[in-house]
């Protein structure tokens, strides 16, 4: 237990961390790619057509999955803050720094093919559901993170108010999406329905799991890449920074 | 503690009352932006009375937002903050007391004036009770949320905007059972519901939000 927890403190150090990221980030990006690809391949070509919905309910496979990931982001975003603010590690808050873009890009997808898959089913872009509302002010708040952290130009107090207004998010979020739900169904009752029950084939739901899988390696990737910019930034001024083969290019 | 408490609010409020211009700027704001509505959507009663909880709510919401700026900044000029953060006293109960400050500034205006509002689009007495008792359960929940925005963006350079920005997505839920326990109201569904989520969302906000003002507070002062 206690030689574990060393070893995870180990990788807390950015000089530990940065050959580690290098590593891995090129397997991340492998696995996206193969995983998105068959997810893709499948979503277009193997799932079989909805009886109801016909050909435009294909947009789930990336619909779902990003929103998934969108709420999955942030929680992570917020565990890394707690993280940081606990163990005062300066590896946490970059994490946190780096998973904001992505988290606010799943988001924006999410929203952006819900859309486009409303146009045809319900006939609008836009509908004040629950879920759609909370999701964009998920949105917003993945927007206040970013605010916040670029208006303060110390590191150390952008990383620390961050992970403050992460946690508050957090705790935020169950009482806005319920506040929301409650809203909603007050107002005009479910005149439209997101959930379509747990009727889906089983090729629907592989070729789902499949894409959340390739999203998952993606977003890792993509915020590993940027959690090494960050280092190199923020520690340029140190020796071992200055040692490094790409730099001393 | 309690005395603690009691000084940093009297404290306070004789700083606003020597500076009343502040004061009245928030609670014209307010009159102002509900006033503007019926210019842009039209004279039309019906439609008036259909939007007025919503309007009341939204401007009271952003009015606060507006007066947050205020509440650390001149006191972080000055190093007062700096003090209170020393102090033997808990920094909880001096976050409590100037928040409560800030309300009775700031929010009781608002609360006072609103049935006023309301009479301009048309709502009966029972709809401007109802509408005074849910701003007065929701402007402290405001203006403790709206305080851990405010200690996050001190000493920033366009810290107003930005804490709009931060504070508004926060302030949700408030807005929502607020105008809708109005809304209930009119419809004849009752308002029970939404009051008792509005106390709710008060008694939580009352022992979350200082904590994690005082959080930002040492954060922003370090």
């Amino acid at each position: 237990m206690s030689s574990r927890l060393i070893n995870w403190f180990k990788f807390s150090s950015p000089a530990t961390f940065y050959p580690l990221a290098g590593k891995l980030i090129p397997w991340f990006t492998g696995i996206a790619v193969v995983l998105i690809a068959i997810g893709l391949y499948m979503s277009f070509f193997v799932a079989p057509t909805d009886y109801k919905q016909g050909e435009g309910y294909r947009i789930i496979f990336v619909h779902v999955p990003t929103a998934w990931m969108s709420m999955f982001i942030y929680l992570v975003m917020a565990l890394w803050s707690g993280l940081g603010l606990v163990f005062n590690t300066r590896i946490s808050a970059m994490m946190a720094n780096a998973l904001a873009p992505t988290g606010a890009m799943f988001t924006f997808l999410a929203l952006w093919t819900g859309a486009f898959w409303g146009k045809p089913m319900w006939g609008a872009w836009w509908v004040w559901d629950a879920r759609l509302t909370s999701e964009l002010i998920l949105l917003f708040l993945y927007i206040g993170f970013m605010a916040l952290q670029g208006a303060i130009e110390d590191t150390r107090r952008a990383d620390r108010a961050g992970a403050i207004l992460a946690l508050v998010g957090v705790v935020n979020i169950p009482i806005i999406y319920y506040s929301v739900t409650w809203w909603n169904t007050l107002h005009q009752g479910a005149s439209v329905s997101v959930s379509k029950g747990s009727s889906m084939g089983e090729t629907m739901l592989v070729t789902m799991l499949i894409m959340v899988l390739g999203f998952w390696s993606y977003a890792i990737a993509v915020s590993l890449a940027r959690v090494r910019s960050l280092i190199l930034e923020r520690e340029r001024d140190s020796t071992w920074v200055s040692e490094l083969s790409e730099v001393r290019r | 503690m309690f005395e603690s408490f009691l000084v940093v609010v009297r404290r306070d409020l004789t700083l606003a009352m020597r500076r009343r211009s502040d004061v009245f700027s928030t609670l014209f704001f307010f009159v102002i932006v509900v006033s503007l509505f019926p210019l842009g959507i039209g004279p039309e009663l019906n439609t008036l009375r259909l939007i007025a909880p919503g309007v009341v709510w939204v401007a009271a919401l952003l009015a606060s937002m507006l007066a947050l700026e205020r509440l650390f900044a001149t006191d972080f000029d000055d190093g007062t903050l700096e003090q209170m953060l020393l102090a033997p006293q808990p920094m909880f109960i001096m976050v409590l007391a100037k928040v409560t400050a800030h309300w009775l500034v700031t929010g009781v205006p608002l609360v006072l004036m609103a049935p006023l509002l309301g009479l301009q689009y048309d709502l009966n007495t029972e709809a401007l009770g109802v509408l005074l008792v849910s701003l007065l359960l929701g402007t402290p929940a405001l203006s403790l949320i709206g305080a851990i925005g405010a200690a996050l963006t001190i000493g920033l350079r366009g810290g107003g905007v930005l804490v709009s920005l931060l504070v508004l997505p926060l302030c949700i839920p408030v807005l929502i059972f607020g105008a809708g326990a109005v809304e209930a109201n009119i419809s004849g569904l009752g308002e029970q519901g939404h009051l008792s989520m509005m106390g709710a969302i008060l008694v939580i906000s009352l022992l979350l939000a200082p904590l994690a003002t005082t959080a930002a507070l040492r954060v922003s002062a370090e």
